[in-house]
């Protein structure tokens, strides 16, 4: 039912005993997944949690402030690069140099912002898109950051805790993420989330309503940076291993592609559209191994889908999965949940 | 007591002259309206006092302070709400969230104590609590209670035009603009919201700036009337007066 009794259940976390029930439940798994899968799928947990991360904070520029970032690998990159630099050449704690590095990050977000102010869809698309090719290209040039070569991250050690496996890692991963899951929540359901909201929909009105459209396009361009610089300072400890080739267009284009794909404007569709994509990402390299099928799909794909020769089924599929989802679903997945919502609240009438 | 002036205002785009020359003096708690065909400049002359457009030159003073030259949310921050002639609701939110963003000036939860909110009792729960018995209030002067959790995008025309007057008002202002109220509504709609407006100027003691183009409806609620055609003045005064100047007349009527 949806009667409301106060005024305060608009924005509760938990509505209803239902959803208590959900939320304890998908602990308890969250909890039991590291001892009930194996180490692959561990790593492919934290790789689809980070994710998470990105996209939820790409989706309060995109889906609730309606602006735009292509450069959000950009970002990224300097989380993970600022939290290693942190961490070796300042000897911070790995929960200080994060938080530091993400700041780093926002403040790129902030000055980013600026132009944000001046310019509107496609020019904002490229403006960031020019941020985006321009951070891995001056990181490869700096002698700090390893040039081409790229960094190690050094060891992780939190308290008594030596975080050296995938395992280990998740649960650090796995709280952060939730961290920033409810804060962004929290945030959207109060007057910095509709402030945002009010510019996507209309910003003239949201300025004569009071709306400071310069403070509000900056701090969501700021919050999502900050987004991305947590989840690129985590996947630094999930690779081990970086360098700037690794923060391409491709992920920027990934990151909006999932906030899409799972629905703009929603908490909900950003977590799905993340964990579908990337787990789509990861394991449609499989489809090679099904027996029969996977290699006169090679074969397909290596005589006719690609200039090279090289098999590339894998990227044909993902891009045909998207298209078919935005065809059917302009919402995104969001947009089925919601359906089926609806369907169940009035079932069987 | 003039509590709102405009003196000599001019605006051109380019070549264009939208406006031009244009003072008036507003009461407290009067309502003045601008009336003028087509194209006269009314919703510019509203832009301009909103901070939307720059003016050319004039002046324009509020309550004695300057307003021309200010962003539009310091404009808001006086005291002076608006609604649009072309509704700009915030779509993909429901009628309770609209009003509410009207508030924004009277809350204080930012990104920090807005993101950690942990419950009702917490400073961002307290707030959001506090300022939806507010908008409870205007939800039910404005009899919006029906469509309370609807996403204004789907409702009718009328009724989101009532929303807007509610976001205004949520405001708390001392000076509204209504950019045609009325228009697409049907007679009964017409009717409620001129109730509206009167309880609106004396409950609430809002001094209100009009734009309409019913005819009828500005003469029964309009204090004193400005007239405006080309961006030009026409004429000012009561009603009865500006009803039956033959300049209004030519305006409206066309010449013989």
């Amino acid at each position: 039912m949806d009667m409301k009794r106060n005024y305060y259940e608009d924005v509760q976390l938990f509505s209803s005993g239902v959803v208590i029930f959900w939320f304890a439940a998908l602990m308890v798994f969250l909890a039991a997944f590291p001892f009930l899968f194996k180490n692959y799928f561990v790593y492919v947990a934290n790789y689809i949690a980070i994710n998470i991360i990105v996209v939820i904070g790409l989706n309060i520029l995109v889906g609730y402030t309606g602006l735009i970032s292509l450069g959000h690998a950009g970002f990224f990159a300097i989380g993970a690069y600022s939290t290693i630099i942190f961490m070796t050449r300042l000897a911070l704690p790995f929960l200080v140099a994060l938080p530091l590095g993400a700041l780093v990050a926002a403040l790129f977000g902030f000055l980013l912002g600026l132009p944000a102010l001046r310019l509107e869809g496609p020019y904002l698309t490229i403006a960031t898109l020019g941020f985006g090719l321009t951070v891995t290209q001056v990181i490869g040039k700096i002698e700090l950051f390893g040039g081409r070569q790229g960094l190690h991250t050094p060891d992780l050690v939190i308290g008594p805790w030596h975080l050296d496996n995938d395992r280990s890692f998740y649960y650090l991963v796995v709280f952060i993420t939730f961290l920033m899951v409810i804060f962004a929540r929290n945030l959207i359901k109060t007057r910095v989330g509709r402030a945002f909201i009010a510019i996507r929909d209309a910003d003239i009105a949201a300025e004569t309503m009071g709306v400071n459209l310069v403070y509000y396009k900056t701090l969501s361009f700021a919050i999502s940076a900050f987004y991305a610089g947590v989840a690129g300072g985590l996947y630094a400890f999930v690779l081990r291993y970086i360098e700037p080739e690794i923060f391409s267009l491709l992920m920027s284009i990934m990151f909006l592609a999932m906030v899409v794909v799972g629905g703009l404007g929603s908490i909900m569709g950003a977590i799905v559209g993340a964990v579908l994509l990337s787990w789509l990402d990861l394991q449609l390299r499989n489809i090679l191994s099904i027996p029969y099928l996977g290699q006169w799909l090679e074969k397909l794909s290596a005589s006719y889908f690609s200039i090279t020769g090289v098999s590339n089924i894998q990227f044909i599929l993902f891009g045909s999965i998207m298209v078919f989802i935005m065809l059917f679903e302009p919402l995104g997945i969001f947009g089925i949940w919601i359906r089926i919502k609806k369907y169940w609240k009035t079932w069987p009438f | 007591m003039t509590l709102f002036n405009v003196q000599n205002l001019s605006i051109s785009f380019g070549g264009l002259k939208a406006l031009s020359n244009i003072s008036f003096d507003v009461k407290a708690r009067e309502i003045f309206s601008i009336i003028g065909p087509n194209g006269a400049g009314k919703t510019t002359l509203f832009n301009c006092i909103n901070g939307i457009y720059k003016p050319t030159n004039g002046q324009i003073r509020f309550k004695g302070k300057r307003v021309q030259g200010k962003k539009p949310d310091a404009i808001a921050r006086m005291g002076i709400a608006r609604t649009f002639q072309n509704i700009e609701l915030f779509a993909h939110i429901n009628t309770m969230e609209n009003i509410l963003l009207g508030r924004h000036l009277y809350m204080k939860t930012g990104l920090f104590r807005g993101g950690f909110m942990w419950g009702r009792h917490s400073f961002a729960g307290k707030e959001e609590i506090a300022h939806r018995k507010k908008v409870e209030e205007i939800i039910d002067f404005l009899d919006l209670q029906a469509v309370r959790d609807k996403l204004v995008g789907g409702l009718p025309y009328g009724t989101q035009k009532r929303i807007e007057l509610g976001r205004a008002l949520a405001l708390e202002p001392e000076l509204l603009l209504l950019d045609e109220p009325c228009a697409g509504m049907n007679a009964e709609e017409k009717q409620d919201l001129v109730f509206w407006v009167k309880d609106i100027q004396d409950e609430l003691d809002v001094t209100i700036l009009l734009i309409e183009h019913d005819m009828s409806m500005v003469m029964d609620i309009s204090d004193r009337i400005l007239a405006i055609n080309f961006g030009q003045p026409v004429t000012e005064g009561t009603p009865a007066e500006v009803q039956n100047h033959p300049e209004v007349l030519k305006a409206y009527l066309g010449e013989e």
